[in-house]
């Protein structure tokens, strides 16, 4: 269906982003050391066009910074993005403006990611008018007609000159993704897209992230929630401390997980059904901060089968069952 | 007699002009001590204004009718002084983020301190001494105290949440999304935590929120509602394993399981508009099984088997019905 056959949309190789912690006037006369948060230390994944992958963790865990990074919306201190076969990493804003328009970003809550003073019409015809895309007045009405009947706020006209406020949460979040697919992108970054909208609205969303993926589009999803992950995604990827730690086929690693993190955090997702109450095994305490990383496995303190040597060894992301993940136990 | 008995709750808000919203519509349930109630809905339902409406903490604009027998006694009667003696002394609440509420420039023990002296319940000392057994009631270790929320993680400010609000030895906990912007893990705990709150002390819980498998994991019985009113009342196995109304079953549709087979399906439409008066069935419009009747005659909320009811008309056609 594409010209560029399984070569992927993107991919990160390698990727590693800090931020500095404040120390502060009294830190930098004393010349304390600058210390970082390790958000992401040593991301690797690739996304296909029609393909989802879900980013899931606890928060902290750098997810959201790993999307950012994609997005080159902040700077990494080492590692390598590939979008559509070229590199990006390095470049200046002005050449990414015409790449900008080929990846989208949905955020989390549409409540407040649309302008409340842009009636539907405006604020999805808005990308285009920046891009200067879309050729004539006449030309750009067509294409946003064309973004809502895709998000299937049908029949468009009904939706054109309607306000945020005059919408459902669920409406809102398909007039976002309405001003993110105008322009035909080819990747779509989505944050927790449905975490805000009532549960019966939810599946709604989701389906037509689904639809949009199966029509070509390349999908990351950042998600805390594995029973979405489970149901929707081609692929998943379980990040712990800035690392991924396990990553496949999304049945597989839902049905033969193979990191105690994974293992563990499959295990507390609480079941629709009550029959199902799960065995749970909770992890005490929270993720440690991610300033100071433990030594080894970044698991370990956590894990309930540490040996040892998982203090000496930091593993890498390997084959484990049919898919990788970052356990010597595994 | 039971524990608590909430009958024939309504809501009215004053929008002005005239214009009213009948958020809360004849809701009814009891809880026995020890028991774990879920009270499960989408935004709007009117779960929130149902424990508000019975606690005596809703705005002035709001009118409340209905009765809230708390052993037998009939404490909404006579307003805010018959309510009063009962607010966190038998009936405490742990907000909706709660552990975001917590004073950010006193510490951690000193709030707890406080609220047991507000409530003489213990002072100086004393008040210390319970303040180190609360915390450690909910897992949060005794020397912590002297911390200040910043330095507590979400999940250990919500514990300290739950601690305050357990300061005066309450019979019943009613929580409104105690675990919504947690983290799984931690989302976990806090269950754990309520569950052995329950078992060890007796506490009965009313679990207020939106999310189904929440209460399939922690509840013996769930109210569902929808558009201020409760559609169907039962245990929880049987409201996900035999549904007697469709909103029931369609909500569990609606919600991804880790395991489950095939997509989740969204419920098409929007709940009805609570300001002008409801014909027919509120839920009718989105129905998959409405049929003529529905579209006329509000149906009633009835006693179906023992511990079960639901509002639905399907019920009085067919024995099988969804």
């Amino acid at each position: 269906m594409n010209q560029n056959g399984n070569r992927p949309l993107i991919a990160v190789e390698d990727l590693v982003v800090r931020y500095p912690v404040a120390r502060g006037l009294g830190g930098a006369l004393a010349r304390r050391p600058r210390r970082f948060v390790h958000a992401v230390e040593g991301v690797s994944f690739t996304v296909k066009r029609g393909e989802l992958l879900a980013l899931v963790g606890e928060s902290g865990c750098g997810k959201t910074t790993t999307a950012q990074a994609v997005l080159r919306l902040v700077e990494p201190v080492s590692g390598r993005i590939e979008f559509d076969g070229g590199d990006i990493t390095a470049l200046q804003s002005r050449a990414l403006r015409p790449l900008r328009r080929r990846m989208q970003l949905i955020y989390q809550d549409p409540y407040e990611s649309l302008d409340p003073r842009l009636s539907v019409r405006a604020a999805v015809e808005e990308p285009l008018v920046i891009h200067r895309l879309g050729g004539s007045k006449a030309d750009r009405r067509e294409r946003v007609r064309d973004a809502l009947a895709r998000v299937e706020l049908n029949p468009p006209e009904l939706f054109l000159d309607r306000y945020p406020h005059e919408l459902s949460g669920g409406q809102r979040q398909r007039v976002a993704i309405a001003a993110s697919i105008v322009l035909g992108p080819d990747l779509l970054v989505a944050d927790e897209p449905v975490s805000m909208l009532d549960v019966s609205v939810r599946a709604g969303i989701l389906s037509l992230l689904d639809g949009l993926r199966e029509a070509g589009l390349g999908i990351l999803m950042i998600t805390h929630d594995l029973s979405t992950a489970a149901r929707f995604a081609d692929r998943i990827a379980v990040m712990y401390l800035g690392r991924i730690v396990e990553e496949g086929p999304a049945q597989s690693v839902v049905r033969d997980p193979q990191h105690p993190y994974t293992k563990a955090l499959l295990s507390v997702v609480p079941r629709r059904d009550p029959r199902e109450r799960s065995k749970r095994e909770i992890l005490s305490g929270e993720a440690p901060d991610a300033v100071r990383i433990p030594s080894g496995c970044r698991f370990n303190p956590r894990c309930p089968i540490a040996i040892p040597d998982c203090k000496q060894i930091d593993p890498a992301l390997e084959p484990a069952g049919d898919h990788l993940a970052a356990c010597i136990r595994a | 007699m039971s524990l608590l008995a909430v009958e024939d709750l309504n809501v009215w808000f004053d929008l002005g002009s005239g214009r009213e919203l009948h958020a809360v519509q004849g809701v009814g349930f009891s809880l026995e001590p020890g028991e774990r109630l879920g009270l499960v809905g989408e935004s709007g339902c009117g779960k929130t204004t149902t424990v508000l409406g019975l606690l005596g903490l809703l705005p002035p604009s709001a009118s409340v009718s209905g009765r809230v027998l708390l052993n037998d006694v009939d404490i909404l009667a006579g307003g805010e002084e018959t309510i009063r003696p009962h607010r966190w002394v038998d009936l405490a609440i742990v907000f909706q983020g709660a552990m975001n509420a917590l004073n950010p420039v006193k510490t951690v023990g000193s709030q707890i301190v406080e609220v047991l002296e507000l409530h003489e319940q213990a002072r100086g000392r004393g008040a210390r001494v319970r303040t180190g057994e609360l915390l450690q009631s909910v897992g949060i270790p005794p020397d912590r105290a002297e911390r200040f929320p910043h330095e507590f993680s979400g999940g250990m400010r919500q514990r300290a949440a739950i601690a305050m609000a357990l300061a005066c030895n309450p019979s019943i906990l009613i929580a409104d999304e105690p675990t919504t912007a947690l983290d799984v893990m931690v989302q976990a705990q806090i269950l754990e935590l309520l569950d052995s709150l329950c078992s060890d002390y007796g506490l009965a819980l009313l679990l207020v929120t939106h999310d189904l498998p929440v209460v399939a994991e922690l509840c013996d019985r769930a109210a569902v509602m929808y558009a201020g009113e409760i559609v169907e009342h039962g245990p929880v196995d049987a409201l996900y394993h035999d549904p007697r109304h469709p909103y029931t079953r369609l909500l569990f549709a609606a919600t991804p399981d880790l395991y489950g087979e095939g997509m989740p399906a969204s419920i098409p439409g929007a709940p009805p508009r609570l300001d002008r008066p409801l014909v027919g069935c509120p839920f009718h419009a989105r129905c998959d099984r409405a049929f003529a009747r529905c579209k006329d005659e509000r149906p009633l909320l009835k006693e179906l088997d023992a511990g079960r009811s639901a509002a639905c008309h399907l019920n009085d056609v067919v024995a099988e019905v969804v």
